[in-house]
């Protein structure tokens, strides 16, 4: 077609309002490209308001069928975001989608630049690239793929439970893949969760058991994902199976090899290492699946090469020291994300004290101590294991909201911080003291617990504590740890003696998200939060198709917002497995046989295990259903015996000389 | 048939091998001789431009023009030459693609020249340099001068056929003479205008005996630093191979011998840039996921243009460096 001089293509620039219009000139952009790409086929150049709405897109079908349009070039936001519109439009008018180019003047031009003359300059430019390349653009047909109906939840956090559940008892089968030995995340952890004061335990772990016991669900705790392959509806998924040092099928759960076990070891991780648990051990009693795991590297057996008390009293003899790691491949169509946070480390902010003075506590140890089954058997006492403190300052934004460590906002610290005063209130009687930047208590009857902690008399100091010390300057600090800090609402320096200090500290990206993040093929934000396609009107799926986020991973958010997006992911979830089919994007690669020479370099390169070589003929082929368009293998291929649809040469070449503006005419463009 | 058809063939900036590699067919130059009247090839008989300059317009059927455009001799004669001539082909590497001496457009030509006469190479005490016009008592007499861009034919003048090597194979030039010659006797019809003749369709790979895998780099070698396997792909042992990337039809002469390909058959068909698409094929097979691994195993290709432009630097997207682009664009004002 584009040989014979054929093309009739429409020009459509949006204002998106003022975010285009604002600093581009979008009326003599639209003249522009009507007089001087009319030699290029360009038929009709218009501007309107907002392409994107019904009536922006109208005005496309209408001139596809008055004018006879064959190609159409949108010049307005980024393809994320309306590229479907768009072609969806140009196909209702019976125009083959893919000969629909959008031009990003928004992202890539009004929003960048704040130079009007050269912002609509590099706008016309753009478009010019568009239209060239438009004109290569050849009709494609999408690919139907079925969808396999099992779903991949890795984290068994709340978020993840959720999620999992729902799609468990739509009747689909879920994996869940953990790496702790038992499923229930920080939720797990907690006492009492805001604002009602439940026991987290009583509404957590009756989600777990059915987890644990769902006919639809394989629960893997003790275990990773190691490598995802695939594309929506057809990943395959490795994971590696920890050696518990346990058979599973034998073990009861009964516990004595705990109890016989004589190596005591910190819990740093459930207990906040506040207590012990054994070297053989389940993490707490009521962990999901009920089955221990060895702690090798602090197993006498493993140490010293004697003990194995464990083997000697397990009735079932499930005790398995040479078990090795196993690797499980599984498929799925759809993969939800709830990996959640890491808690900041609180060390980091030396002028608190945390680890060098014994009386300043973070939050997740204080969660340990308030908690009825914690080492203290829920009693709230000082380092000592005895003292109750008579005095607390509880000291909000600790990591976060600071610019020396996270910017943002951790979401549930305040409410943490009014739960814990209200705890030590309620179970010492001690003085408590809330030191806090701004008070955040959004959502639902969050703020009426705010007004409760008020009334039960927690002292508020509005500003940011400067230190924690035990260097005492009076009498009546000595023994005491005291918080110097300005009293903003006072507009004065205070400096409050307590026994106990609370760093109400913020949540953090997970150490390994980005990792994980790339595992799974999606991108962190600066921050190390999982993105997601669109931060406010979808914020559970991603860009790569398949997958979606839930939870902490995706940013900080309280125990409702996390179950609501662990819901939300699995009501998309189960919206794909109920389509059966999906349509690929024909964007995908293809080996012109007779110019491959079997050189095999592309052979090893395909993330989607598309491509399989045929040693008989010498030639490499590509699986059309497996490939997904990313263009690997056709930036490889040393002969150009590969190309992409939707990308190939003649449709970059065209589009770079476009963008050099090689095909304006010149005459006119002096103008 | 009354009279002859009419050959010509000339040398542009080139080094001779195209010119020997006409002669290696043996005794098929004599059907070039039976069937043609050579009328204008400097280097195998006398010939005054202005012989060629008074021949009628089209009345060369065949024109085999060897050598890139580098100074204004060239591009007249090249001119003229498409002038003069029904089929004019580009023969060999330095006409298709600008070949080694296109690697000059590296350079401006003040920095060409004074690299040739006045570097440590060269011992020239008295600063003496070349002039382009130089009154004797006969009158003013020239030497061509220098253009700031070594072109290949296509940038200069309309081209019929290409036919690449450096130089282009015997075998492959008798086969292109035989193939004129029937269609002479009308036993045969010509190709279409802007066709590879004389070569291959797909790769070296295509005609390389050698065994391949899956591929994976580790570390770059050099040839003299290694006896490579005889019968491994020699990509896979870490030399580097230019053949995935070349033009088929040597019959994969160097890899078979042992060393490996340098790609004087030029691009594949449909390969836009002949450097760039083995930069990114040998990335791509790079093992390695470190930064500073992946420097180094990069570091172990020691010349890169001269690995991946030998012969294609004129005929690539970019052409030339910044330098000599930039002396270009005065040229073409000059001109103008």
């Amino acid at each position: 077609m584009t040989e014979n001089n054929q093309e009739k293509i429409g020009v459509y620039v949006c204002h998106c309002g003022t975010n285009i219009a604002g600093v581009v000139n979008v009326q003599e952009v639209a003249e522009w490209a009507a007089s001087k790409l009319k030699h290029r086929g360009v038929v009709i150049a218009r501007e309107y308001k907002f392409m994107c709405s019904s009536l922006g897109q109208e005005l496309i079908e209408k001139d596809i069928k008055e004018l006879g349009l064959n190609r159409v070039v949108v010049a307005a936001c980024s393809p994320h975001l309306h590229e479907k519109t768009f072609r969806t439009a140009c196909a209702n008018a019976g125009l083959n989608p893919f000969l629909c180019e959008m031009v990003s003047i928004r992202e890539q031009v009004s929003w960048v630049h704040t130079d009007k003359v050269a912002a609509t300059a590099k706008a016309k430019a753009m478009i010019a690239g568009g239209v060239e390349r438009v004109r290569y653009n050849s009709p494609l047909e999408p690919l139907m793929v079925p969808i396999n109906p099992a779903t991949l939840v890795v984290g068994g956090g709340i978020a993840g439970i959720q999620s999992a559940l729902e799609i468990a008892d739509a009747g689909h089968h879920v994996y869940m893949v953990e790496r702790e030995p038992s499923i229930g995340g920080h939720m797990a952890q907690f006492d009492k969760t805001f604002p009602t004061l439940d026991c987290a335990a009583c509404i957590l772990t009756p989600k777990m058991v059915s987890v644990g016991s769902h006919p639809n669900i394989t629960l893997l705790t003790w275990s990773e994902v190691e490598k995802v392959e695939g594309y929506v509806g057809n990943f395959t998924v490795t994971v590696r199976k920890k050696a518990r040092k346990i058979n599973e099928e034998l073990c009861t759960g009964c516990g004595i090899c705990q109890e016989k076990c004589p190596k005591k070891v910190i819990d740093n991780v459930y207990e906040a290492g506040l207590g012990y648990r054994k070297a053989i051990y389940t993490p707490f009693p009521q962990a999901v699946p009920n089955r221990p795991v060895m702690d090798v590297e602090n197993c006498t057996y493993y140490e010293k090469g004697t003990c194995k008390a464990c083997e000697k009293f397990c009735p079932t003899n499930a005790i398995d020291f040479d078990q090795q790691d196993e690797i499980l491949n599984f498929e799925v169509g759809n993969i939800v994300l709830a990996t959640g946070y890491d808690l900041f480390d609180a060390r980091r902010v030396t002028n608190y004290g945390y680890g060098r003075l014994p009386n300043v506590f973070t939050s997740l140890e204080v969660e340990r101590l308030t908690n009825a089954a914690g080492p203290t058997t829920g009693n709230i006492v000082l380092r000592d294991g005895k003292t109750v403190p008579k005095a607390v300052g509880i000291i909000h934004c600790v990591g976060s909201r600071d610019r020396n460590f996270n910017n943002y906002c951790s979401v549930i610290c305040c409410m943490q911080s009014l739960k814990f005063a209200h705890l030590v209130h309620e179970r010492t009687g001690a003085t408590v003291y809330n030191f806090y930047i701004d008070m955040r208590t959004a959502f639902k009857d969050y703020d009426e617990f705010y007004q409760r902690v008020l009334e039960e008399g927690t002292l508020f100091v509005r500003g940011k504590v400067a230190e924690v010390s035990d260097v005492p300057r009076t009498e009546r600090e000595k023994g005491k740890l005291i918080i110097q800090v300005e009293d903003t609402l006072v507009g004065k320096q205070r400096r409050i003696p307590v026994d106990m200090v609370i760093l109400s500290t913020g949540l953090e990206p997970r150490k390994d998200a980005k990792e994980v993040a790339k595992l799974f093929g999606i991108s962190c934000s600066v921050n190390g939060w999982f993105i997601e396609k669109h931060p406010k009107l979808d914020p559970i799926a991603t860009m790569t198709e398949g997958i979606y986020i839930a939870g902490c991973a995706q940013g900080p958010k309280d125990i409702p917002n996390s179950v609501a997006q662990g819901a939300a992911a699995s009501a998309r979830v189960l919206g794909k497995i109920e389509q059966k089919q999906i349509a690929l994007e024909p964007i995908r690669a293809s080996v012109i046989e007779e110019k491959c020479s079997g050189c095999r370099i592309c052979n090893g390169l395909c993330p989607f295990n598309a491509i399989t070589f045929h040693e008989d003929r010498m030639v490499t082929e590509i699986n059309p259903a497996l490939c997904q368009g990313c263009g690997t293998c056709v930036a490889a291929c040393p002969a150009g015996a590969i190309t992409g649809t939707g990308f190939s040469n003649d449709q970059i070449m065209a589009q770079i000389e476009g963008l050099l503006m090689l095909n304006v005419d010149q005459e006119l463009a002096v103008a | 048939m009354t009279e002859k058809p009419k050959f010509a063939m000339y040398w542009a900036a080139s080094c001779g091998g195209c010119e020997i590699a006409v002669l290696n067919i043996h005794e098929k130059i004599l059907d070039v001789d039976a069937n043609f009247d050579v009328v204008f090839w400097p280097v195998a008989m006398d010939a005054k431009y202005k012989d060629v300059e008074a021949m009628e317009d089209g009345s060369i059927l065949l024109t085999l023009f060897n050598g890139g455009i580098r100074n204004d001799e060239n591009e007249h004669i090249a001119k003229l030459l498409r002038k003069k001539s029904k089929i004019l082909v580009a023969f060999g590497s330095c006409a298709n693609e600008g070949c080694i001496p296109g690697l000059a457009n590296l350079s401006d030509s003040r920095e060409i020249v004074h690299t040739a006469f006045n570097t440590i190479s060269t011992d020239n005490p008295h600063e003496i340099y070349p002039m382009t016009s130089y009154d004797v008592p006969e009158g003013e007499i020239h030497i061509p001068k220098i253009l700031p861009v070594l072109k290949t034919l296509d940038q200069v003048v309309d081209v019929d056929y290409y036919m690449p090597g450096c130089p282009p194979e015997s075998h492959q030039i008798a086969a292109v003479i035989d193939l004129v010659v029937d269609v002479l006797h009308g036993k045969a019809e010509l190709p279409p205008k802007g066709t590879v003749i004389g070569a291959g369709n797909s790769t070296v790979c295509d005609e390389c005996k050698r065994t391949r895998n899956v591929k994976t780099i580790k570390s770059f070698q050099r040839i003299w630093g290694v006896a490579p396997d005889p019968s491994l792909c020699l990509l896979e042992q870490g030399i580097p191979c230019n053949g995935p990337a070349t033009r088929s039809g040597c019959n994969a002469r160097c890899p078979t011998a042992g060393a490996q390909c340098i790609g004087c058959y030029g691009p594949a068909e449909g390969v836009a840039d002949y450097g760039a698409r083995l930069i990114s094929a040998f990335a791509s097979v790079i093992d390695a996921k470190d930064p500073q691994e992946i420097d180094r195993i990069l570091d172990g290709l020691v010349d890169p243009t001269g690995q991946f432009y030998r012969f294609n630097l004129a005929g690539s997207l970019l052409k030339a460096a910044v330098p000599a682009w930039k002396a270009e664009s005065t040229h073409e004002k000059e001109k103008a």
